[in-house]
């Protein structure tokens, strides 16, 4: 992997520190009047997602991550690993629940896939932004409310539970934003 | 209209680009009035800066004439040859110069910038700090409110605000420090070196603190960290050098200037010799500010002040970027 200058460093390069990945977030050149000048920098640990602070002397270098986004095909779960596909080459690869963290309850088979891959091995997995589910089970409404106002919960079929207006029924169609959890309308089949 | 179409655009607003006109008129008129000669040097020389921690840029001079080929420095400061003028006898002097580092980017560096630099003949560096105060004062008037200033000497500072002693601590001591701050070390740090964890200490706990709201001189440098000031025995000896903070920005750095040429020169061929043991190339040392010094500096200080950084704080903004009109990235 190449070695990163501290000139070269800018926001969302990956690098490693201390065997792990590590994003930029903000690079800040300070220097006393004479001497030596230092680059502080924010980075964002990628297996935990933590921010910590890091100095460099100025010119010193940072060994590159071998860190890659890639769209992967979501196929199935064995019960303990998420399994993956490359719909370029077929190829075909594992994510562990550390990786896979608060997207597994919005993936559903087939679905494409933002990875995150370090050195080959995916990293962390983010779902789609919006997705498509269909309501398993909540609570009847009341009759006549279609306001919306209020709501209640819902579990969808991968088990992920969002709150929905109170007219929307088991067995209906959502479309879900996964950033806020938050439901976006109902989908005519 | 796409971004792409407003990236030719100043990045300074007018006001502040405004405010940097009638800051350089202020100026003008303060040294007029006092009778300080305003001189242009060259910005390209055939000598360099020999402090390892600036890099200048170097171009080849391609002709016509009998110095084709030769190897040309950008200056990144005016001081050579204003000592020059100095030793000719052209009494006090003042330049507003645009000068030129390698290697400086962010919120208060631009690899181009302006000093207004200046030496008063006769002076000390304490006699300076009460004119560069009168300046500064004078020119934030009306923008900026400031509280009466102060003076710390280097060791001051340090006591006040890290409980330590810079010219007695050793380099563990000063990890310590650093470790107990919660400062992360950089990898790589020198362990027979204190100075770069005197700057790492001053960058990180100290200089964001000073100079709030008021104008805050810190002077007498330890003996290595002189450059180009004199020295003043005692013990231990300082340099007589100072630096002017406001608002956790360092404005400018001055000196007692050293007048001999004996002492320069050996200054020159250590950090020459420095740059080497970093892997840095050695310059070409300035030999006809040596010779100037050789026939006799007049007793003066000199000052170097961050005009871009002054301009930013009168004109209540966080980066200087802001009040130049195009800054390297759009340069």
């Amino acid at each position: 992997m190449a070695t990163y200058s501290t000139n070269e460093f800018k926001g969302g390069l990956k690098i490693m520190l201390d065997g792990d990945p590590y994003a930029i977030v903000e690079n800040e050149f300070v220097k006393p009047g004479k001497g030596q000048a230092f680059n502080r920098v924010k980075v964002r640990n990628l297996k935990t997602g933590r921010v910590i602070e890091r100095t460099f002397k100025s010119g010193d270098t940072a060994e590159g991550a071998d860190v890659v986004d890639v769209e992967l095909q979501y196929l199935y779960n064995d019960g303990e690993y998420w399994h993956f596909m490359d719909q370029q080459n077929y190829e075909q690869l594992t994510a562990d629940a550390t990786a896979v963290g608060d997207a597994a309850k919005w993936l559903k088979e087939e679905a494409i896939c933002q990875v995150t891959l370090w050195n080959g091995v995916p990293l962390s997995v983010a779902a789609p932004n919006f997705v498509i589910m269909t309501i398993v089970e909540t609570d009847p409404g009341l009759r006549g409310d279609t306001s919306g106002g209020g709501g209640k919960p819902a579990t969808l079929e991968t088990g992920a539970v969002v709150r929905v207006p109170l007219f929307v029924q088991s067995g209906e169609v959502i479309k879900v934003d996964t950033r806020t959890g938050e439901y976006v309308s109902r989908v005519k089949e | 209209m796409r971004p792409a179409d407003t990236a030719w655009r100043p990045r300074a607003d007018w006001a502040a680009l405004r405010l940097r006109a009638e800051l350089l008129a202020q100026i003008r008129a303060f040294f007029a009035a006092r009778r300080v000669l305003e001189v242009e040097t060259p910005a390209l020389s055939g000598a360099a800066i020999t402090d390892p921690h600036l890099a200048s840029f170097s171009t080849r001079y391609s002709g016509p004439g009998p110095q084709y080929g030769r190897m040309l420095y950008l200056h990144t400061s005016p001081e050579f040859p204003m000592k020059r003028l100095l030793a000719a006898g052209s009494g006090s002097i003042y330049q507003i110069a645009r000068v030129f580092r390698d290697g400086e980017a962010g919120h208060r560096h631009n690899p181009e910038f302006t000093l207004l630099e200046w030496y008063r003949v006769g002076f000390d560096h304490h006699e300076l700090m009460d004119e560069v105060t009168e300046l500064v004062k004078a020119l934030l008037a009306g923008r900026l409110a400031l509280a009466e200033p102060e003076r710390l000497s280097y060791r001051e500072l340090f006591e006040r605000h890290l409980r330590l002693d810079p010219h007695r601590s050793r380099v563990q001591d000063l990890a310590a420090r650093a470790a107990r701050w919660g400062l992360s070390v950089p990898p790589g740090m020198p362990l027979a070196d204190v100075d770069p964890w005197l700057d790492l200490l001053l960058t990180h706990c100290i200089e964001p603190e000073l100079g709030q709201g008021r104008l805050s001189f810190v002077y007498d440098y330890p003996a290595s960290q002189a450059a180009l000031a004199r020295l003043r025995p005692g013990d231990p000896p300082v340099g007589e050098r100072f630096e002017l903070y406001l608002n956790g920005v360092e404005l400018a750095n001055g000196f007692h200037e050293l007048g001999d040429a004996r002492e320069q020169r050996r200054r020159f061929e250590a950090e020459n010799a420095r740059r080497q043991a970093l892997g840095l190339p050695a310059v070409p040392i300035d030999e006809p500010l040596l010779a100037a010094l050789d026939s006799g500096l007049p007793d003066c200080a000199g000052v170097a002040l961050g005009l871009d950084r002054l301009v930013m704080l009168a004109a209540g903004k966080t980066s200087i970027q802001e009040v130049i009109a195009f800054p390297i990235d759009i340069a």
